[in-house]
């Protein structure tokens, strides 16, 4: 999402959808479009704009992964999508709002990665180009060149699926979750050659989300161990452990003004307070 | 007798007669001037011989003359008050003892409120002022050597302690701020300490000289209870005057040896509270205990063994006195106290304080004697110290159990020392760390230094210092890590809570629980289950319902395999929502167990508790709204109470579109009203319970040794009767209690007396008061005699409380029924 626009939606499991998840918001002249991605293979957009709810459009998907999709925002009324494709290791770019598929991204054919797990579409101020991220059922996490379709720097971050991974353009760092009991920090040199900086041990296995909050001083985690982790994004610092939620914590989220939200499978949403941006 | 009148008399006689009969005011004031010379210390003084007759012979008719005068115009004779001045003269001037006499007796005689009355009260304040009071006495303390007057010094005596009531009696609202106790008796210390100074003089001088009547003086104000005015002052002069000078000291013994007997607990009991060490109280007493055998009797038995109201300081400086000198140090009477503390009938008849009061001291003793000196006896007080520690482990209450403990472990290591020691496990609290800084010796015991702060406060400051200084570290973080960016300010927060995670194997159902509790070898599953038991029993009643007995059986006999942190508290939560969930038929079958055989007492209390904590959560208000909320979100809750709120928001969204409000303040819900849920099962939780205890097992007998479960036993009832407000059972419930209480009455047991005393309360609060009256009369008659003798007679504080508040329900009860009876 680019700066200014609204802060992210969380992805909370509606009573009629089970492991439905929202991917953001676009911030619009007149309404805010959340889209909203549902197990029924559609992908709907919401008109939430003073106090409506109702689904504007819809999107057909090819695939039920676990994937969440990536939305980029390239102007007023253009956006762009990333969702799984309809192959069980592609992923397809739409062109919003005109539902124009740009291109799918297939691996090579002796890469083998599994499925996507998790997408991160982003763009540096200087080129037009949009560059995505993805992280992969075998670990691994890959930089796709969206314009030239091909597979810039892939790197083997993980032993289990990566599940969710987050990247701070400006100092050309990402950070990744998976399955297994540590987080990988990678960075992204001038080559766009991705390369481990280092993991970071957990207490309990299994990060659902990461998200690094927008002023890029701290980073949340969301855990299957029901906490929530913040670390200091430079240092990775262990800072705190939220322990609220009684089940799977799904997905974080931080607002533009720092608060941070969290969302469990244990039908709660925890908004939290912490290190406050001065 | 002397049959010609002296000069002296005849001009007495003729003064007196002109005193009496002029109306002049200069003839009367030439002819005071002329009494005056006999008093010395004007220009022109009479003969030393005739001075000293006209003091003992003469003085006091003069001044009871001049007493007579005294009205406003006889002072009025003479401008500016000239001869009221000469007047005052004469009392302040004059010998001190005979002008006090004549003054009291002058005060008691005159009547009411009068301007002679106030004259003569402010002419005695005047004299107390003047510091004539130490002359009175020093008069009577340079007399001894001559011929005293008995009479006189008794009347002496009478009048200078009891000035305070005798000016109180007379002037009654009129009285003058000098005479009040609190300011007189402080004073009377003052002139005391002059006396003895007059006396320390006079012997450095070569003259005798007794201070027996200001012991006398001492003496009784302490017999009055003025002990704190009186030696607050007189003691820490002494303390500083005995420093250092022998003749002070031998001054100041003579001083307490001379109290008289019957005053000697009185000045003990007050110089030993007052002196601040036993230094101090060493120098002021010096081997009095062994020249007195009042004063023996007072500090070896009277204030060990007979009284506890002192504290742990006095206990210290009275002990250090005697362990200080090694003429009196077998006057430490170990053995004596560790006889006493051993009594089984002493720890079950004396209170608790005094239990303490008497381990304070075998504690403060044991720190004084040398271990050459315990040897000599250690047998006995190894078998004493067996007896009371045998008896105070086998209390119910805790407070007395600690006791025993500590003193064990103390006494054990002193008594003992080449064994293995001793070692409780105990709460700590302030008593036991207080007793336990008592079995230390105390450095200060042989400094020669000035009393100095007393030890309490520099014990207290220490631990304060070192809380300060491990503080600091705490509130400042520790430096980030070679970082120096200023975005580093992020402290991290306290993560101590972050453990793994054993979420894999938490079973879901309640059945699966049962079976990993039952079968489980896998302990971080049988952990799991016991963690997640009741959250599944409150969200799936009806699964729980189906094996409800099966699950109390099953926890009832857990026991503890691998340490599980919370242990108890987890599995009687359990046992508690289990009996919450199927109420008859737990209940029923909790307290079948109770009176079953191969129980652990362990277990019995649990099931005590659990059903007290159980009928507790039945009879709260409003719990279905509590647990319907909570359980609403629930996977496993039945459709009807989420439809439940939904249909309720719906109605009360609809109120506040159609309402207008013209202030917003909080709305607040009043609690709704919901059925006593205890009502309908009351019963099984309480009349299994009451039925049994007096059949005896052969592993269980309530009453005999295992008096704790009966205590507990009769607590719980209570509690069970107290939550049975309001249930239609309530009435046979308290007949069967007041039952119970009358049989167990007279038990031995405090604890056990408690909760039967607690249990009559709840009867009284329960049980409708018309009932009551109509069902229990005789009951309650029996009930109330036997309060009034507990809240009169019983050693324990606790329990002589509990029965003052049952008679006060009862009174109140009186007053709710008195406006029904018919006129």
């Amino acid at each position: 999402m680019e700066e200014g626009s609204r802060p992210g939606l969380l992805g909370i499991p509606h009573p009629q959808m089970e492991r439905s998840s929202t991917l953001g918001c676009l911030g619009a002249q007149a309404a805010l479009v959340p889209v909203h991605q549902g197990r029924d293979l559609k992908l709907c957009l919401w008109d939430l704009a003073e106090g409506r709810n109702a689904v504007v459009d819809s999107v057909g998907l090819e695939s039920v992964g676990f994937c969440r999709g990536s939305i980029l925002a390239r102007g007023q009324q253009r956006w762009m999508l990333a969702v799984p494709g309809g192959g069980s290791d592609e992923i397809q770019i739409l062109e919003m709002p005109s539902k124009t598929s740009v291109c799918t991204l297939k691996p090579e054919a002796d890469a083998k990665p599994g499925m996507p797990m998790c997408l991160e579409l982003w763009q540096t101020d200087s080129s037009p180009r949009p560059c995505l991220l993805a992280g992969y059922e075998d670990g691994s996490v890959a930089l796709w060149d969206v314009s030239e379709r091909k597979v810039c720097s892939r790197i083997a971050c993980h032993t289990e699926p990566v599940m969710g991974l987050d990247f701070d353009s400006q100092k050309a760092r990402g950070v990744s979750g998976s399955a297994e009991k540590a987080l990988a920090v990678w960075s992204l040199d001038e080559q766009q050659a991705l390369q481990v900086r280092g993991k970071h041990e957990l207490t309990n296995p299994g990060i659902s989300d990461v998200k690094i909050r927008p002023d890029r001083k701290i980073l949340a985690t969301a855990g299957w161990d029901h906490r929530v982790r913040v670390f200091h994004w430079r240092t990775m610092k262990p800072l705190a452990v939220l322990a609220f939620h009684s089940a799977v914590v799904h997905c974080v989220a931080f607002a533009a003004d720092g608060l941070l939200a969290a969302g469990s499978r244990d039908h709660r949403i925890s908004i939290w307070s912490l290190y406050p941006r001065s | 007798m002397d049959p010609v009148p002296s000069s002296v008399r005849l001009t007495v006689r003729e003064a007196v007669h002109t005193l009496s009969s002029s109306e002049d005011g200069g003839c009367i004031f030439s002819t005071l001037g002329s009494l005056k010379r006999y008093l010395g210390g004007t220009e022109n003084p009479a003969l030393p011989g005739e001075q000293e007759e006209f003091a003992r012979v003469h003085f006091s008719a003069v001044l009871r003359c001049l007493v007579s005068k005294l009205n406003p115009d006889w002072l009025g004779l003479l401008p500016n008050g000239q001869l009221e001045e000469l007047w005052a003269s004469f009392f302040l001037e004059g010998p001190a003892d005979q002008a006090f006499l004549v003054l009291m007796e002058a005060l008691e005689d005159t009547p009411g409120p009068s301007f002679r009355l106030m004259k003569m009260a402010r002419l005695l304040a005047r004299f107390l002022k003047a510091g004539r009071m130490a002359a009175v006495m020093e008069g009577q303390c340079r007399q001894q050597a001559e011929l005293a007057f008995p009479l006189l010094q008794e009347a002496l005596l009478i009048k200078v302690v009891g000035l305070p009531d005798r000016l109180g009696n007379c002037l009654q609202h009129e009285n003058l701020a000098e005479f009040f106790p609190q300011n007189y008796f402080p004073l009377l210390g003052e002139e005391a300490v002059r006396v003895l100074q007059a006396v320390v003089d006079s012997l450095r001088g070569g003259l005798d000289c007794s201070v027996s009547f200001v012991s006398q003086v001492v003496g009784k104000a302490c017999v009055y209870g003025r002990q704190k005015e009186i030696l607050g002052v007189l003691v820490p002069r002494l303390t500083a005057l005995t420093q250092g000078s022998c003749l002070w000291q031998r001054v100041c013994w003579r001083l307490v040896e001379c109290v008289p007997d019957r005053a000697m607990e009185a000045v003990l009991t007050g110089l030993v509270e007052t002196a601040p060490g036993p230094q101090v109280l060493a120098r002021l007493l010096g081997n009095l205990v062994l020249k007195s055998k009042k004063a023996r009797f007072v500090m070896t038995q009277k204030l060990l063994f007979l009284q506890y109201r002192y504290t742990t300081p006095v206990l210290q400086s009275l002990l250090g006195y005697l362990a200080m000198d090694s003429q009196r140090r077998p006057l430490l009477a170990l053995k004596e106290l560790m006889e006493t503390w051993g009594s089984s009938s002493a720890i079950r008849h004396a209170p608790l304080a005094q239990q303490c009061y008497v381990s304070k001291a075998v504690l403060i003793c044991l720190a004084h004697l040398g271990d050459a000196e315990l040897q000599d006896s250690r047998d006995e007080l190894l078998a004493s110290l067996m007896a009371g520690v045998k008896c105070r482990l086998d209390s119910s209450l805790p407070a007395v159990r600690r006791l025993g403990m500590v003193v064990a472990e103390v006494a054990s290591a002193r008594i003992h020392p080449e064994g293995p020691p001793l070692k409780f496990q105990y709460e700590e609290d302030e008593l036991s760390c207080e007793m336990l800084a008592l079995a230390t010796p105390q450095p200060a015991a042989d400094s020669p230094s000035e009393a100095g702060p007393p030890v309490a406060p520099v014990a207290a400051e220490a631990p304060d210092k070192q809380t300060v200084e491990g503080g600091v570290p705490q509130v400042r973080p520790q430096g980030s890590d070679s970082e120096l960016d200023s975005d580093d300010e992020f402290v991290p927060y306290d993560m101590s809570g972050d453990q793994e995670l054993k979420s894999g194997k938490v079973p879901m159902y309640v059945r699966d629980c049962v079976e990993a509790l039952t079968t489980s070898e896998d302990w971080e599953r049988w952990e799991a289950a016991l963690r997640a038991l009741e959250g599944l029993v409150v969200r799936s009643p009806a699964a729980t319902r189906e094996v409800s007995v099966e699950l109390a059986q099953v926890l009832l006999h857990l026991e503890e395999k691998t340490s599980v942190a919370g242990f108890e508290g987890l599995r009687q939560r359990a046992l508690v929502a289990v009996t919450i969930t199927d109420p008859a038929r737990v209940a029923e079958y909790l307290t079948s167990q109770f009176y079953a055989i191969n129980y652990s007492l362990r277990q019995r209390m649990d099931i005590l508790d659990v059903l007290a904590l159980a009928a507790q959560e039945l009879s709260r208000p409003g719990r279905f709204r509590r647990t319907s909320q909570c359980g609403s979100p629930g996977p496993t809750c039945p459709p009807s109470c989420t439809v439940a709120p939904t249909w309720r928001a719906v109605v009360d969204e609809r109120i506040r579109r159609k309402t207008r409000r013209f202030s917003k303040g909080s709305s607040r819900q009043g609690p709704a009203g919901s059925p006593n849920e205890f009502n309908s099962v009351a019963g099984y939780f309480f009349f299994p319970l009451i039925q049994g205890f007096d059949r005896p097992l052969v592993t269980f007998d309530l009453l005999g040794d295992d008096q704790l479960v009966l205590g507990r036993l009769a607590h719980t009832l209570g509690a069970l009767m107290y939550l049975a407000v309001n249930t239609t059972v309530a009435v046979s419930m308290g007949k069967a209690l007041l039952e119970f209480v009358w049989a167990l009455r007279f038990h031995g047991d405090t604890y056990v007396r408690r909760g039967l005393l607690s249990a009559v309360s709840s009867v009284l609060l329960s049980v409708p008061a018309e009932r009551l009256l109509e069902d229990l009369p005789d009951e309650l008659l029996e009930a109330r005699s036997w309060l009034a003798d507990v809240a009169e007679k019983d050693p324990d504080e606790d329990c002589r409380m509990l029965a003052v508040k049952a008679l006060l329900l009862l009174e109140k009860l009186k007053d709710k029924l008195l406006p029904l009876s018919p006129p």
